[in-house]
């Protein structure tokens, strides 16, 4: 049978995508270049000045400084609760697994900004967990605005991607490892950490590939709970675009927001990739 | 035998409360009768779902946000269809590269995709308009279509479609006969992920909307900003209500374990 050239059949897409994602990209590539005059508008000056400003600056060091620390939090704690918990989820039940999932995994199908609110209301002066603290004779936490709240927010939103990720990998795993070490007397947290947790690790990783990446970009969730004070990279970028009309630098904290997470990325993937050599047999 | 012990239940607990708290909350607090924010201590009420009536451009931004949704998950099925055919179906040069590209909107992050085509399109003098806001959409939702008919896709026995041809079935009846009614559950599913995934999206419209173009994620994105009444939450709630029924659907037409591995068992 002839077949349809698959170079016609990719035809439509790989157009659409050429003008609706890679054009654009290059074209705000260029737009970094230039520069901004309230009179003039956007000039085509071609160098280096924005990044000159954002790398001089100290108000935009700090705010790249707040995206890394709130990246690195989330991740972390992505990792230290979002892998037992998908460990804990394989050993259910069917029935209780697929319940599981569908409540663990679910919210990823729920708008961000639902998500957020929820947190909103939870975090309030007022809210319901400042009542349970007062119930506990806890002090009062204002968690609105500051950067553990939006740790907390974000890492609810973004935990799902880490329990899939690790899910994915558990199911590559053989449980006679498992039960092999709990009949040699192991205790449940033994097994987890010294059987279970190397086997999936593979999984950690590409999982805090995901959730780092999306939470050093992450918009909605720092502009609601963060507000106006606690800027991130995202937000600053909305501002220069949406409030100062500086096009120009806030496509400059574009380029550097995307060049500093695939850095980081990719010395990550190198030293992981080199520990796995040193360990393999 | 693998068994959760108490350690792990009570944490399973925890976590899945962790997960569902600021979702419950939401849905109990639209119940409020109160004109703040408050869980519905006096009783449920529905007067914050009656009110969203009294603000029309919720409403519209309803309806702009459900059709932008249809339109793009059926352009990009439409786009996708083809290429996952042959992506999925045969080795060609270039395949690859094909592949990462399409997928490659899940790895550039929503606010750099969202000045990118603000400025591409006010560029060529579409920004604001709803054709606009559909093309961003369909481009953001590609990879979520590309990815479940993929899954179909690879799965086929090519031998099936041979059979149809030795029994004298040209190439458009194969197609249309034999391969598209074995791709239906991906491309259901993959159309109503990209629906979900279009409906909830934020950041790129923010960018690319006007304010005759709102979404109603932006909408209430915006009102949240502002002042947080329980209006928020009502509408918030419906959006919960309609994000669970089509979740079911996608469990009914997929599987939502199928659907989470990525299509793998």
């Amino acid at each position: 049978m002839k077949k349809t050239s698959p170079f016609l059949l990719c035809g439509p897409v790989l157009a659409m995508y050429a003008l609706l994602l890679a054009a654009p990209l290059a074209m705000t590539v260029l737009l970094s270049f230039n520069s901004y005059s309230r009179s003039l508008g956007i000039v085509l000056t071609w160098d280096l000045r924005n990044y000159a400003e954002v790398i001089s600056d100290s108000y935009f060091l700090r705010i790249f400084g707040r995206t890394l620390q709130l990246a690195v939090a989330v991740t972390l704690i992505s990792a230290a609760i979002g892998a037992p918990e998908a460990w804990i989820i394989s050993r259910l039940s069917p029935r209780w697994r697929t319940f599981s999932l569908l409540v663990v995994l679910g919210p990823l199908l729920v708008s961000v900004v639902v998500r957020t609110l929820g947190w909103t209301i939870l975090m309030g002066g007022s809210g319901l967990l400042n009542q349970a603290f007062a119930a506990l004779g806890l002090p009062r936490a204002e968690m609105l605005f500051s950067l553990p709240g939006v740790v907390i927010a974000l890492t609810h939103v973004l935990v799902p991607f880490m329990v899939l990720a690790v899910w994915t990998a558990l199911q590559q795993v053989d449980p006679a490892t498992e039960n092999a070490a709990a009949s040699l007397g192991a205790s449940p947290a033994q097994v987890f950490l010294r059987v279970v947790l190397p086997q999936a690790m593979p999984g950690v990783l590409s999982g805090s590939i995901i959730v780092f990446s999306l939470a050093a970009s992450a918009f909605a969730t720092p502009a609601l709970i963060g507000g106006r004070r606690l800027k991130v990279a995202a937000t600053a970028i909305y501002d220069e675009f949406l409030a100062s009309l500086n096009w120009p630098l806030g496509a400059a904290i574009a380029v550097l927001l995307v060049v500093s997470v695939v850095a980081i990325v990719l010395l990550w993937n190198r030293l992981v990739e080199r520990r796995f050599a040193a360990m393999a047999p | 035998m693998r068994r959760n012990g108490i350690v792990g239940l009570a944490f399973h607990a925890l976590f899945v409360a962790f997960m569902l708290a600021p979702l419950a909350v939401v849905a109990l607090v639209a119940f409020t009768p109160d004109g703040y924010l408050s869980l519905p201590v006096h009783g449920p009420s529905l007067r914050w779902f009656r009110a969203i009536a009294d603000y029309p451009e919720f409403v519209d931004s309803f309806w702009i946000s459900i059709r932008l949704g249809l339109a793009s998950a059926s352009l990009s099925t439409i786009v996708l269809l083809p290429a996952a055919v042959a992506i999925g179906r045969s080795r060609f040069l270039g395949r690859d590269g094909v592949l990462a590209f399409v997928m490659s909107p899940l790895m550039v992050p929503a606010v750099v995709m969202g000045i990118a085509l603000l400025r591409f399109l006010s560029i060529l003098g579409i920004q604001g308009t709803f054709g606009g806001l559909v093309l961003c959409h369909t481009v953001v939702v590609g990879p979520y279509v590309l990815r479940m008919l993929l899954a179909a896709a690879t799965g086929i026995d090519g031998n099936v479609e041979r059979a149809a041809v030795s029994l004298g079935a040209g190439r458009f009846t194969t197609f249309r006969r034999v391969t598209l009614p074995m791709l239906l559950g991906g491309l259901a599913g993959g159309w109503v992920l990209a629906f979900i995934a279009s409906f909830d999206e934020l950041t790129v419209s923010v960018f690319v909307a006007s304010p005759q173009t709102t979404p109603l994620p932006l909408r209430l994105f915006s009102h949240i900003a502002e002042t947080t009444d329980p209006l928020v939450a009502s509408v918030s709630a419906v959006i919960l209500a309609l994000s669970a029924a089509l979740l079911i659907l996608l469990d009914r037409l997929y599987g939502v374990d199928r659907l989470f591995s990525g299509g793998r068992r």
